[in-house]
């Protein structure tokens, strides 16, 4: 996945901070604990903006390189917050062989947003997943923690979206 | 250490005797669910499959609807409900099974339960609306385990999912579990256990097949003050969900055989990677942690042998390339996930720079039954070289989809048309891909090769981890082939030039044919750039990325010809090469026009109308609408 820099403005909280900070006292004398440390600074903040990578960098005493790099190496590590309506469309072999690409396209066309991207009011995010294990339901994807699966047909998205757009 | 059930006895895991009177004294609650009718005594359990699959399609709204009915029934008590892991028939869920009188329900709705309740639960007559469709046979009940999708199988890493309630580790005990272990450290040598691994024959199920003996011998005789066990549970390949269905219906069957293959190296440690998209698999894996700890199954002195193990949860972050051993073990170390170069290997120098045996989720679940059966209990199943079973995870254009497992050797149209049902609304089948993005595309007329290691090698795929997906005339096999390689594109780390370029190279090729710019030639430029690249690659990624375009030109080169000198997809997938147009049967209904997404069509009222090309993204809205035949593919 193509990682673009952060663009949203950073309005982390001191309390946010304060539990990173916790957070990372608590692990780093653990081997390898760079992996697991990123992964709950992402669940604190939602993301990993460049301020908090340089907490987690002064803290740890891992490089600022070293942590940028781990980052945008994984995909699940993600540089700007997904949008308050986040849609991710899976992208596994079982959903694309029936038909996830079309899915992913309507749901582009209808939001406005190209997959990867956050809408500027950053109400709605949309993505191309890895496979979510799901493929007994194929094709699926998912609004926030919500799953929708067996869609037969692409403009079946439309009533599902209504749904969140309308509320 | 003295330790208290959940179900309130004492029990003292320092001695094998007190895990067997642990397992006898649950054992006949469990065998009312394999089927033993003398067991059940006038007890009744209904399963609820709360598998990855079922748990999208809602079983958590069955499984409340289910419980609060009992208790206005007055039955909560006298009818035991349990959360299982995956049964299989995924496809069908949410699932709810009946025991002892086996009824296997199918997608069951909230409003069903009611009535599954009074008419079945109480009054003893099942509901055969919503029995699996494939058990009623002339209008009469037959055993679910004697429909074709059940009835080829043969569980082995399976045995426990779909019957045991995951999160109890009395019911793991219940079915023999630890007793593997037990047996292991108690009447054992690590040599011996190694010998028995061996002579099973078993091959790693993660992909390349590797004989499992061979691999903690190499370990075993490394010489070191350190040593760790780990398990490859990333499961990359974008379509297979064996390893996670493992994970979350039968945890402790990992914990036990990590243990086990702990005291044959001599290790005290282990590592499971989990990918983060699992967290299901997740919860379940920590919550048996805790228990086997509790229970003294983990951590020191096991079965008061002196011998001492713990295993930690790494999660993944989304890289495919972490599911290659080397890079697996960078990334637990805290790293970029890349491969390093082999040798040395992991038994040698794996994790921390320490010998360290890596194994796959479900070869990892075939060891406890093996050490506990002996050797020719596994080899006897299978085919010579390929001893055993293995689980796939069936996908595509396939009406079963879900999860089997059947001794190697089993027939691809046995498991394509018997035990996956075939492919629905009567198309043809095209192909079967194995393997991943590793793998490679099986014909329809290679249907009949019995799937092992070897054989799926030799036809230009590999067993890979086990996803199968089944793909049928609509589906256009250069796309499929374009897929797969911008999945490996897309997860190539970047540190050898074969994998990072060549790739991307054969990408480019790749897209000029499926957007009418291929040239002649292009096939053999693919055919020689595949060649080099899997020669030449770092590491596994890049030594198999190639694969499914090479076996997809060998078997459907006349499709990749159609595509480069006619300019067309006949499967109607690759969009730059067909458009849409409105013919003369058009009537002017507008239908089509108000359902493009992108106001591509224009026209008046009852006059002919018009697809604007530049505007169509080919969604194929109007086509599915139009109520008078009058959009064409052309
Ligand atoms: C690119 C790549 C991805 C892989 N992904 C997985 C995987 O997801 N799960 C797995 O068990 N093995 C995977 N493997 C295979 C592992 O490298 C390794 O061979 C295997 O985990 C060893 O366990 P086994 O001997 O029990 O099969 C992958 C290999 C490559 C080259
Ligand atoms: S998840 Fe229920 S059958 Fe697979």
């Amino acid at each position: 996945m193509k990682k673009i820099k952060t663009t949203a403005g950073f309005m982390g909280t001191s309390e946010q901070k304060e539990k990173l900070i916790a957070m990372i006292a608590e692990h780093k004398d653990i081997k390898g604990s760079i992996m697991p440390i990123l992964q709950k600074a992402q669940e604190i903040y939602g993301y990993l903006p460049l301020e908090v990578q340089q907490i987690i960098s002064d803290e740890t005493g891992v490089s600022m390189s070293e942590i940028y790099g781990i980052v945008t190496f994984y995909s699940q590590f993600v540089l700007n917050p997904k949008g308050e309506i986040a849609i991710s469309v899976c992208m596994g072999t079982a959903c694309y062989v029936k038909g996830a690409k079309d899915i992913l396209d309507r749901i582009s066309a209808n939001i406005g947003i190209k997959p990867g991207e956050t809408s500027k009011d950053g109400r709605y995010s949309l993505d191309a997943t890895r496979c979510i294990g799901a493929c007994g339901l194929a094709p699926v994807f998912l609004v926030n923690e919500d799953v929708y699966g067996r869609i037969e047909k692409p403009e079946d998205v439309d009533d599902i979206l209504k749904k969140y757009t309308e509320s | 250490m003295i330790k208290l059930t959940l179900n309130g006895a004492w029990i003292n895991m320092k001695n094998i005797n007190e895990l067997t009177a642990l397992r006898d004294k649950f054992k006949n609650s469990i065998a009312i669910r394999t089927g033993d009718t003398a067991a059940a005594n006038g007890e009744k359990h209904v399963l609820v499959c709360g598998g990855t699959g079922c748990h999208s399609s809602g079983c958590n709204a069955i499984l409340k609807k289910l419980k609060e009915s009992l208790k206005t029934h007055g039955l909560e008590d006298k009818i035991k409900v349990v959360v299982t892991g995956c049964h299989g028939l995924c496809a069908l869920g949410p699932l709810i099974i009946t025991h002892p009188d086996e009824i296997f329900y199918e997608l069951v709705e909230p409003d069903d339960i009611e009535e599954i309740v009074t008419k079945h639960l109480i009054g003893g007559e099942p509901v055969l609306r919503k029995v699996y469709h494939e058990a009623i046979v002339d209008g009469k009940l037959i055993s679910f385990h004697e429909t074709d999708f059940f009835k080829y199988q043969h569980k082995i890493s399976l045995k426990n999912c779909g019957i045991i309630d995951p999160e109890c580790i009395e019911e793991y005990i219940a079915r023999d579990g630890y007793q593997a272990l037990a047996k292991a450290l108690t009447t054992m040598t690590p040599l011996e256990v190694i010998d028995m691994v061996k002579a099973s024959g078993i091959r790693g199920r993660g992909g390349a097949g590797f004989l499992t003996g061979r691999k903690w011998a190499y370990a075993y005789l490394t010489d070191s003050d350190k040593k760790y066990v780990v398990c490859n549970a990333d499961e990359g390949d974008p379509g297979a969900f064996m390893d996670r269905s493992i994970l979350e219906g039968d945890p402790h069957a990992v914990i036990e055989a990590m243990a086990i293959a702990g005291y044959a190296i001599k290790a005290d440690e282990g590592f499971v990677y989990v990918r983060a998209e699992y967290p299901i698999a997740v919860n379940r894996f920590e919550i048996a942690l805790k228990q086997a700890r509790d229970f003294g199954l983990l951590g020191t002195d096991i079965f008061g042998t002196g011998f001492n193990f713990d295993i930690n949860i790494r999660l993944g972050a989304g890289a495919f390339v972490c599911g290659e051993e080397t890079a697996l073990l960078t990334s637990i170390e805290g790293h970029r996930g890349e491969p390093r170069p082999r040798p040395p290997f992991p038994a040698i120098k794996g994790l921390f720079g320490k010998p360290t045996i890596l194994n796959n989720v479900e070869t990892f679940a075939c060891i406890p039954p093996v050490i506990l059966n002996g050797p020719e209990w596994l080899s006897k199943l299978g085919t010579e070289n390929s001893t055993g079973t293995k689980v796939f995870a069936l996908g595509g254009k396939i009406k079963n989809i879900g999860l089997v497992e059947v001794p190697m050797g089993t027939t691809l149209r046995t498991v394509a048309e018997q035990v996956g049902g075939g492919i629905p609304n009567g198309k043809a089948f095209k192909a079967a891909q194995t393997g991943g993005p590793s793998g490679g595309c099986i014909p329809a007329e290679l249907f009949d090769i019995p799937i092992d290691f070897d054989n799926l090698l030799s036809i230009g795929s590999m067993m890979g981890s086990g996803g199968m997906i089944i793909m049928d005339e609509d589906n256009c096999m250069v796309d499929i082939a374009r897929y797969f390689l911008d999945f490996t594109v897309e997860e190539s780390c970047g540190k050898c030039t074969p994998c990072r370029i060549g790739t991307q190279r054969m990408m480019e090729i790749l897209e000029n044919i499926t957007e009418g710019r291929g040239e002649v030639g292009d096939l053999e430029k693919l055919e020689e750039l595949g060649e080099h690249i899997k020669a030449s690659s770092l590491c596994g990624l890049g030594m198999t990325a190639p694969n499914p375009i090479l076996s997809t030109i060998k078997y459907f080169r006349h499709e990749y010809e159609t595509h480069i000198n006619d300019k067309k997809c006949a499967s109607g997938v690759c969009k730059a090469l067909f458009q849409y147009v409105i013919n003369e049967k058009c009537i002017g209904c507008t239908i089509c026009k108000r359902a493009c997404p992108t106001d591509a069509i224009c026209g008046e009222v009852k006059k002919p109308h018009f697809i604007m090309q530049e505007k169509c993204v080919k969604c194929g809205v109007c086509h599915d609408k139009c109520k008078f035949s009058a959009i064409n593919i052309g």
